[in-house]
């Protein structure tokens, strides 16, 4: 009998968020007392050992926001348009097998499945602060791969400008798609040069374990200085295009969500203020950064343009 | 008991708690042991909001079911759950001044003259205002006439009040439809010819 072995970035070690907070004082203080380190304690240490390392993808020393929250609180109306509704309903979703079709201007197009996506690349925790468009924010140790790497594996055509990512269409598995007030599939799309961006990742997991439905699993876009809703969540398709894909928001409301969305606390949405935003569980506001605080590492993509009319 | 001891005596006590029951909801949430979920003060936002909407439409419900019933009797529920709506949207007010706008009178301001569903919920809480602080039995007696008019400040304020609601909701409008539907309900039902032997609402204090 074949027993396959999950492949390393889907390998589920249970940390919890007082370990990840605390981990190198924790970890080193029961190494010191003897206590033998497990697989995955030894590896959560080896990550924030690296995070500190990697102080410029890391960002900030703001704590992380507990798991509980991140997996709890949650924006996926595929699932419920309630905070809380996606947690309760992801029970629908079936994580594997998972394909991924990968079309369009790209020299390797074909139907992955996702393992074969991902097994080549190497998975790495990356903390970002992550700002939604509804001002809110949390901070979340995510676990994936580039996508820069990954697209570099397809080899996208000459005439590639723009990857368009669709989220999974199946209305037993998503029951949120029933409701017709969307026009499903949920589509997101970058530029080829922010998708390149080696602060762009396509991740699997958050807090060293798989992600949860409610999360996006199997695998989600995550791009940190962009309002959270430019993160597609369980991704089916990555199609490589010449024209600027037509994002699921910016089609209901085009003057309210527009297809570049980086965070900006000069633009206003038209109902409210993005010049400050409540990190879950504060109770009082905090200025928001522009490009969510990683305006050092990508401002330069903007360089020339208008932000207050591409916003 | 009589329709009057009925009223004041089971009616008053039961509609008292009902009204104190969101407020209840929240304490216990925050002091309790209990949760007020991830973020605690959209939840104390939506929770007062939602309740001093609620209440204003019952407010609004008195008079028609005065007519309906006959039951003159149920104007001694009106003043509080009047005043009960207007401290959820006390609450509500200070919550959002608190902190949201860290008790900054500029951020407060270009909130307000920015968005419109800010200025559009901060009108109806304005106009609540005279008709709180002129609730008193004394008042009612020293205004006379002019209570009455001044009072009628309560339906553009719950029209304000509705219109908030129905701004802040993200995408989907169909959430307050319930509540326009019951305010329209309402309205139309004080068409409604009152039957014999209802008094009219002021003289009842």
């Amino acid at each position: 009998m074949l027993i396959r072995r999950a492949p390393d970035l889907r390998a589920a070690d249970v940390t919890d968020e007082s370990l990840y907070q605390n981990r190198r004082g924790f970890l080193a203080g029961l190494a010191a007392a003897g206590v033998a380190l497990t697989l995955g304690e030894r590896r959560a240490l080896a990550q924030g050992l690296a995070r500190e390392g990697g102080a410029a993808l890391r960002g900030d020393d703001d704590p992380l926001t507990p798991f509980e929250t991140v997996t709890t609180y949650n924006n996926f109306y595929e699932l419920g348009t309630g905070k809380d509704d996606p947690a309760r309903n992801a029970g629908t979703l079936r994580l594997a097998p998972w394909k991924v079709r990968v079309e369009g201007e790209v020299a390797k197009p074909g139907d992955y499945d996702l393992e074969d996506l991902l097994r080549p690349h190497r998975a790495e925790e990356r903390v970002y602060r992550h700002r939604c468009v509804e001002a809110w924010s949390m901070v979340i140790p995510w676990l994936g791969v580039p996508l820069k790497d990954v697209i570099a594996r397809l080899e996208p055509t000459g005439r590639a400008r723009f990857v368009e990512f669709t989220t999974l269409l199946d209305p037993v598995q998503l029951p949120g798609q029933k409701s017709r007030s969307f026009p499903w599939p949920y589509v997101e799309g970058l530029r080829l040069d922010e998708a390149r961006h080696p602060l762009t990742l396509l991740a699997t997991g958050l807090y060293g374990k798989s992600l949860l439905g409610q999360n996006g699993a199997p695998i989600r876009l995550v791009v940190p200085w962009k309002y959270g809703f430019k993160g597609g969540k369980s991704i089916v398709k990555i199609r490589f295009t010449t024209s600027q894909p037509a994002n699921t928001w910016a089609v209901i409301a085009p003057d309210e969500y527009g297809f570049y969305a980086n965070v900006n606390p000069a633009v206003d949405h038209p109902r409210w203020s993005q010049a400050r935003e409540r990190r879950l569980g504060e109770y009082f506001k905090r200025k928001t950064l522009p490009f969510n605080g990683y305006a050092d590492q990508v401002a330069g993509l903007y360089a020339g343009m208008d932000l207050a009319r591409d916003y | 008991m009589n329709r009057a001891a009925l009223v004041r005596h089971a009616l008053w006590p039961v509609v008292f708690a009902a009204a104190l029951g969101p407020a209840l909801w929240l304490a216990r949430a925050a002091f309790g042991g209990g949760t007020l979920g991830a973020d605690p003060v959209k939840t104390l936002q939506v929770t007062t909001g939602l309740a001093a909407i609620v209440l204003l439409l019952a407010t609004l419900a008195i008079t028609p079911l005065r007519r309906l019933t006959g039951w003159s009797e149920l104007i001694r529920l009106r003043r509080m759950l009047g005043l009960w709506s207007f401290a959820y949207v006390l609450l509500h007010a200070v919550i959002y001044f608190v902190f949201d706008q860290s008790l900054d009178p500029a951020l407060i301001w270009s909130d307000t003259v920015e968005h419109p569903r800010i200025a559009v919920g901060f009108a109806a809480f304005l106009l609540l205002i005279p008709l709180a602080l002129t609730s008193t039995t004394a008042m009612i007696r020293r205004l006379g006439r002019r209570w009455g008019l001044l009072h009628r400040l309560v339906y553009p304020a719950t029209v304000l009040g509705l219109l908030h609601y129905l701004m802040v909701q993200k995408l989907d409008w169909r959430v307050g439809t319930w509540y326009v539907v019951a305010f329209t309900v309402l309205m139309l039902l004080r068409l409604v010819r009152p039957r014999a032997g209802v008094r009219p609402p002021v003289a009842a204090g």
